[in-house]
């Protein structure tokens, strides 16, 4: 079981209030730490939203935001990464569906040699080792740190 | 039209030997409350003691605190097998103020109202729809049980599902409705959206939250009413201790049940007529709940003038408050109540910020609070249920449906000094 953990992503969740330069207020902290962002989402609710990023540092990025006052959290998801191509989401989705693993929520980029669907589900392990049986492909979290 | 002829027209020397008489058996009514035993003794002041009513400012003042710190039966000066009714109003922290009724006190409650509503010109021959919470709230019932009493067609239609309300104007035949303002002008609205005319209806009367002469232009204009003031509050058994007749020109008092004076908030200091400060009133009738000088906060003065109909003295319509309570759709709400409702919360902070809204002339408020550092999932769905939960505590308290906004930690004013919490946005009411 001890692989699995090496396929566990730190996202970092960061509260915002809904109202203009939020979004810029964060993204430039990032940039004066260097830290690149491999992929984002806001969600948004009633009056306030969650960024969430998958980041190069998210130890440092957790620090340097909320010396700022904002308030971090880190949140475990996992990436997959999916062909570019027709039917790509299709192979993911079924996997975990048959498997009857929840999702939360997911977003996705489309990087240089794969898209990659980033994913937080209700279990963790069980959505690894169904990926991986099924012949899928996971980030490791050695990339996001 | 008068209910009571003789009672409501009473000569200035036969009023003030009744409200001398009254005064002394209301004391000795105080008496058996242990809060007024105390008070009394240390003021060195017994029923005898008053020999005219100028002695009434030698009693001391009650306040809504004393009361809320008499929760629940601390004030009952009869024992409570003798209380037909409670009533609650919001308090100014977590706990309501409770006020109980004798068979008697709903006696002189619904006289009251009966002179209040004849007053305006209703009778046996009107149908009445009684737009005002019932429940713990006394609107509701205050004005039903005398509206009964005078014989009118009472509709207990309450509040709310507005359609529905419209439709029985029109299908019962409404002749007279009573609500609050705003929801009057919601009544207006609806039954404009729903191209309808409320032809039968005539008179409105209107309370529970302040109102300008603008307004009522409106309301009279769009419902096609003569609009009326009326005004009253739980410690003085509720609504109908005070109502406009039909010169609309400032509340006639029923001075036979209530000593009225208005003082200067600052110093206590009685002030005559015309003279503009806080409303004190020392009920004369009431059994179960006596209370001595009490505080009303509200703001108006008596006026100088007679009025042609007749009837006793007039105070101006309430022009402010003067404490920090505000009136949110005819329920009152204390600051307080709010910070001690999130002080329950572990998982917000103590600061917030309040901002009061007339949209659709229906108050709305939204209060802003800072969510724990600690308490951040970073989940949105965690994010939600605080926010479900922060509004459902604020409602269980307030008794009032609010809208609450989740804010970064650190981002609300803090204050030095007499904090500014409250951002009421609702232009000219008072």
């Amino acid at each position: 079981m001890e692989y699995k953990s090496e396929y566990v992503i730190k996202q970092i969740s960061v509260f915002s209030e809904n109202r203009p330069g939020r979004l810029a207020a964060i993204a430039e902290a990032l940039r004066e730490k260097n830290i690149n962002i491999f992929a984002f989402s806001i969600a948004e609710a009633n009056g306030f939203g969650v960024v969430r990023a998958l980041v190069n540092n998210p130890e440092q990025a957790h620090e340097t935001l909320t010396e700022m006052g904002f308030m971090v959290s880190f949140t475990d998801v996992i990436a997959v990464k999916m062909r570019d191509e027709p039917g790509g989401l299709y192979e993911t989705a079924r996997i975990l569906g048959d498997a009857g693993v929840n999702i939360e929520y997911s977003y996705a980029y489309s990087g240089k040699d794969a898209a990659v669907l980033v994913l937080r589900v209700d279990q963790a392990e069980e959505a690894i080792e169904q990926i991986i049986k099924h012949g899928g492909n996971l980030l490791s979290r050695s990339l996001f740190s | 039209m008068f209910w009571n002829n003789h009672i409501e027209t009473l000569s200035d020397d036969e009023l003030a030997a009744l409200q001398l008489k009254r005064l002394k058996w209301t004391i000795r009514q105080a008496e058996k409350v242990p809060f007024y035993r105390t008070q009394l003794r240390e003021a060195g002041l017994h029923a005898d003691d008053i020999r005219s009513l100028d002695d009434a400012g030698r009693l001391p003042f009650t306040r809504k605190q004393d009361l809320r710190e008499g929760y629940p039966f601390g004030f009952f000066a009869v024992p409570l097998k003798q209380i037909v009714r409670i009533h609650t109003t919001s308090g100014t922290t977590g706990k309501p103020t409770v006020v109980g009724y004798t068979r008697q006190d709903l006696d002189n409650w619904a006289e009251m109202m009966a002179r209040d509503l004849t007053m305006v010109g209703l009778s046996d021959d009107d149908v009445f729809q009684n737009a005002l919470g019932y429940g713990l709230f006394t609107g509701g019932l205050g004005f039903h049980y005398g509206a009964e009493k005078i014989g009118m067609t009472v509709i207990p239609s309450a509040t709310g599902n507005t359609k529905r309300q419209i439709e029985m104007i029109m299908d019962f035949g409404v002749t007279a409705i009573n609500s609050t303002p705003s929801y009057g002008m919601r009544l207006a609205e609806v039954a404009e959206e729903m191209g309808v005319e409320l032809d039968t209806l005539r008179v409105g009367i209107f309370g529970a939250e302040p109102w300008s002469d603008n307004m009522r232009k409106e309301l009279e204009e769009r419902l096609g009413i003569t609009a009326y003031d009326s005004y009253g509050m739980s410690e003085m058994y509720g609504p109908g201790a005070s109502f406009e007749c039909e010169e609309r020109n400032g509340l006639h008092f029923w001075h036979d049940s209530y000593l009225v004076e208005i003082i200067d908030p600052e110093t206590g200091e009685v002030l005559g007529p015309g003279e503009r400060g806080e409303l004190v009133v020392t009920p004369l009738v009431k059994e179960a709940m006596p209370l001595i000088r009490y505080r009303t906060g509200d703001i108006t003065m008596l006026m100088e003038d007679r009025c042609p109909c007749g009837r006793g003295q007039k105070i101006a319509r309430i022009m402010g408050r003067s404490d920090d309570m505000l009136v949110i759709r005819g329920v009152n709400v204390f600051p307080s109540q709010i910070e001690h409702v999130l002080l329950s919360l572990p998982e917000v902070g103590e600061q917030f910020m309040v901002y009061i809204d007339r949209m659709h002339h229906l108050d709305e408020m939204n209060i802003e609070v800072e969510i724990n550092r600690e308490c951040f999932s970073g989940e949105l769905k965690d994010l939600a249920k605080l926010q479900k939960r922060v509004a459902g505590a604020l409602r269980d308290t307030l008794g009032l449906r609010t809208s609450v906004t989740l804010v970064e930690p650190g981002t609300l004013p803090r204050f030095e000094g007499k904090a500014k919490r409250v951002i009421d946005r609702r232009g000219e009411v008072w």
